[in-house]
């Protein structure tokens, strides 16, 4: 099925230069809509708002962190439980990865990182686009 | 203080601990062999320990550690933040620019565009060390308040007398020396426009 790039898509980052950066890499791979957080409570918020198609986020922010995010939207019982979700973060250890594979991410991509290695993880959960 | 005077002073301390261990080893072995021990000896022993600990005391106490967390680690925690406001305005400004350059690109239009356009993606792509930067100073600042934390429990444990740390200009070093102190801190720097004011005030005098 092809990738709807007309979708929502959710940034959350508490550093504004990180959203901004994954906010134009995205919009040159074609992702017109994208609307930004910067931190789990207000991404929580967001997502509780309207439909996304995609959220990517990072994992160390306060007073939520990306992590607890993921675990809330999937514990959720509402529509956004099965959002797809990438972790964008500087967390490189493997125990971060399991845990954050465990919790439900759909893929998990490590900082720094480049606009092929965001298009491929997208593809990789969304599909080719 | 000289690395030679810290590294003297770690050896007086290290001295002074191993006395303090062999008195409470030399005690407890006494007791344990169940020997008759005169309250005296233990007295003794006990006072020499008091010393010892008295003689360490004062030498926590020289060691500043007021100056350690007032100066020391405070200074170095406003270097590191300073650090991560300057970065993150030059990335901002870097990343107006690449914005301005991508606009213009697009009335240019064709293969240049394309080309243009996939440079700017690359200076976004190494505008992100602003956030892994910003992320690695944080790990230090907190290193920073762990070591502050120690040092105020040690001070507690041994009831070390401090004086509260108070800022002075005192500057022991001589000659040019002096004047190395790298970039200030916002409160401290001057601008531009300050040094411009300051020169024609010193030109009006001459």
């Amino acid at each position: 099925m092809a990738v709807d790039m007309n979708m929502n898509v959710l940034i959350v980052d508490d550093y504004t230069t990180m959203l901004r950066i994954i906010k134009n890499l995205l919009k040159q791979l074609g992702f017109e809509n994208v609307d930004e957080a910067t931190d789990g409570t207000m991404a929580l918020d967001k997502v509780k708002s309207k439909p996304y198609g995609l959220v990517i986020s990072d994992w160390n922010m306060e007073p939520m962190t990306g992590y607890e995010f993921l675990k809330q939207v999937r514990a959720s019982e509402a529509t956004y439980k099965t959002v797809p979700f990438i972790m964008v973060t500087a967390e490189s250890k493997t125990d971060n990865v399991i845990a954050a594979k465990q919790a439900g991410v759909n893929n998990y991509i490590v900082k720094p990182f480049n606009a092929e290695t965001l298009k491929s993880k997208i593809s990789a959960v969304l599909g080719e686009f | 203080m000289t690395v030679q005077e810290t590294q003297s002073q770690r050896k007086t301390m290290d001295n002074k601990k191993e006395k303090i261990v062999k008195i409470i080893t030399s005690v407890i072995d006494k007791v344990d062999k169940n020997q008759q021990v005169s309250l005296n000896s233990i007295l003794v022993q006990l006072r020499d320990l008091l010393l010892v600990i008295g003689e360490m005391r004062h030498e926590i106490s020289s060691l500043s550690p007021q100056e350690i967390k007032g100066k020391h680690i405070a200074g170095a925690t406003d270097e590191l933040d300073a650090i991560i406001v300057a970065t993150s305005e030059a990335t901002g400004s870097i990343m107006d620019s690449c914005d301005v350059i991508q606009e213009k690109s697009s009335v240019i239009g064709g293969e240049e565009a394309n080309v243009i356009n996939e440079e700017i993606m690359k200076i976004y792509e190494a505008c992100s060390f602003q956030d892994i930067t910003g992320q690695r100073i944080s790990k230090v600042v907190k290193t920073f308040q762990a070591i502050e934390s120690k040092v105020d429990n040690l001070v507690s444990i041994l009831g070390v007398k401090v004086h509260d740390y108070v800022p002075n200009d005192d500057d022991d070093r001589e000659g040019d020396d002096r004047f190395l102190n790298g970039p200030q801190l916002p409160p401290e720097a001057i601008s531009q426009g300050d040094i411009d004011k300051l020169l024609a005030e010193l030109d009006a005098q001459d």
